[in-house]
């Protein structure tokens, strides 16, 4: 008998780039035959009118700024948010992971406020900081918040006794050991924090700029172009922050990479 | 360097329990000697070196080093720990720099001298390499160099060879006392065999099973370089040896 030459699909499943892409262009034919049976742009618009918006990412759309120039926007506002959180979650987390009675001070409160979702804070941030970039910082600052403040705990905490202990015996003052071996120490895990963060900021974000009253940023931009009808800007405005959000991450991961290398070496 | 471990005691506290660890440990270590603390596992030879190195506090007593009681961590004593405890995300010759950048010193000079005692453990080459591209021998002998570079008077070792294989960790004891011979420090050195308090010290402390106290201070005059295969090691080891089997026999 000769040898069954195996399907297609085995061949295509047997390489990892092709099995990686095949799910995006199943999406996209998909949006491509289903936006013609609907044949309604209010509901599915074409691939061609998302694409046409994405080819002119400078132009103004509908009066309300560019799609980049609103993008620009709401990159701005979450590092504002982002930094807030990050210089008070990470002296704190290390503040807690150190002291004991640090940790029993504030703990119970991060715990209540922890599991409450950002966007649960978006009447309240209205109420007390009115419209605004202040009410949308502080609704970021409340995302990025806990993931960065849990990691730097983490990390801390995961530090090597002997680490610190060499460090005193070596002559390390105090504020040597904190700046030399803790935080360099605890470094990759508060990275991720700020990774993790920082995507739960990108997505506040979007979602604090869909509060009533903004106007700019590019969840400002989508939902103004869901009121004039417009389905491609949306879609558009869509991958465009799904576009930042990889990049962002991206960069991320590529600091990791090179600078804590160590924590996955280190056995 | 004088050093002197006067009266120290030591009591652990567990639910209330008050456990004693050491008891009325005394012990003059003179310079340049290189003393062994030998004991069974749990007797608290760990903890004494700890209370030596100003890294745990003693209940009762104190230990003084050059008219100085201790308080806490001193430069005068650098402490070599089991696992090495190299900063993993600093090249070797920054870890052995360390000590000398805490001081203060410059890149190049404590770079130049991390150099030095980079070639005294053999590892010359190895400077911009990371801990986690070194065998556990050569990371040791990494931390035996980052404690030499601060110049302190004493070296203070827990089981520094303890996690490694038999082969490597004769080499490493015939490395440690050359480089002793050469730098003519004063080393209180913890381990739980006998064969190595035998083969390094000039006096081996023997410390009864927990709470601890010294049961005998054993001096070796074996002639250096020590030969493992002799008879007269032989006697020597197997008196030390019935000193740390006698508790066990008598219970």
């Amino acid at each position: 008998m000769p040898p069954e030459i195996p399907p297609w699909w085995h061949r295509l499943l047997a390489k990892p780039v092709l099995l990686k892409i095949a799910l995006p262009i199943i999406i996209i034919i998909s949006w491509a035959v289903l936006s013609v049976l609907i044949d309604n742009e209010f509901i599915l618009p074409s691939i061609g009118s998302v694409l046409l918006v994405l080819s002119k990412p400078f132009a103004d759309i509908l009066g309300s700024g560019s799609l980049v120039g609103n993008a620009m926007v709401s990159l701005g506002r979450v590092l504002i948010g982002f930094f807030v959180a990050a210089v008070l979650a990470i002296p704190l987390g290390i503040g807690m992971a150190r002291n004991e009675k640090v940790h029993d001070f504030f703990d119970s409160t991060i715990q209540v406020f922890r599991p409450i979702p950002p966007l649960a804070w978006v009447p309240l941030a209205l109420a007390w900081f009115r419209i605004g970039l202040l009410s949308m910082v502080f609704i970021i600052a409340i995302g990025a918040f806990f993931p960065i403040l849990l990691n730097t705990l983490d990390g801390v905490k995961s530090i090597k006794k002997t680490w610190t202990e060499a460090a005193l015996t070596l002559g390390a003052k105090e504020r040597q050991v904190l700046a030399k071996v803790i935080l360099p120490g605890a470094a990759p895990t508060i990275w991720t924090g700020l990774r993790v963060g920082f995507g739960i900021a990108w997505m506040c974000v979007v979602a604090a700029e869909m509060m009533p009253g903004t106007n700019s940023g590019i969840g400002y931009l989508i939902i103004t172009s869901y009121n004039w009808g417009q389905v491609q800007v949306i879609i558009a405005g869509i991958i465009v922050i799904g576009v930042i959000g990889l990049g962002i991450d991206y960069l991320f991961k590529i600091v990791e990479a090179r600078k804590f290398m160590w924590r996955e070496l280190d056995r | 360097m004088t050093l002197s471990v006067e009266n120290i005691s030591k009591e652990f506290e567990q639910r209330g329990i008050h456990s004693p660890a050491l008891v009325s440990i005394n012990l003059n270590v003179e310079d340049e000697e290189f003393t062994c603390i030998l004991g069974p596992s749990g007797c608290g030879k760990t903890t004494l070196l700890r209370i030596i190195a100003g890294l745990e506090k003693a209940t009762s007593g104190q230990v003084i080093i050059d008219g100085e009681i201790v308080n806490g961590p001193t430069s005068r004593m650098a402490m070599i720990f089991q696992d090495y405890s190299l900063f993993p995300w600093r090249t070797v010759l920054d870890n052995i720099a360390f000590g000398l950048e805490m001081k203060g010193i410059g890149e190049e000079e404590r770079h130049k001298v991390a150099g030095h005692y980079l070639d005294l453990i053999g590892l010359c080459g190895f400077g911009k390499n990371f801990p986690y591209e070194l065998s556990g021998g050569m990371r040791q002998r990494v931390a035996v160099a980052r404690a030499l570079a601060i110049d302190p008077s004493v070296l203070l070792m827990d089981e520094p060879f303890g996690a490694l294989d038999a082969q490597t960790r004769n080499m490493l004891q015939k490395q440690l006392l050359e480089i002793w011979d050469k730098t003519k420090k004063t080393v209180i050195f913890v381990t739980h065999s006998v064969d190595e308090a035998v083969f390094m010290a000039d006096r081996v402390v023997v410390l009864t099973s927990r709470p601890g106290t010294i049961k005998e201070v054993v001096k070796i005059d074996l002639p250096r370089p020590r030969d493992r295969t002799s008879q007269d090691f032989a006697t020597v080891r197997r008196y030390v040896l019935s000193l740390i089997d006698e508790p066990q026999l008598i219970q």
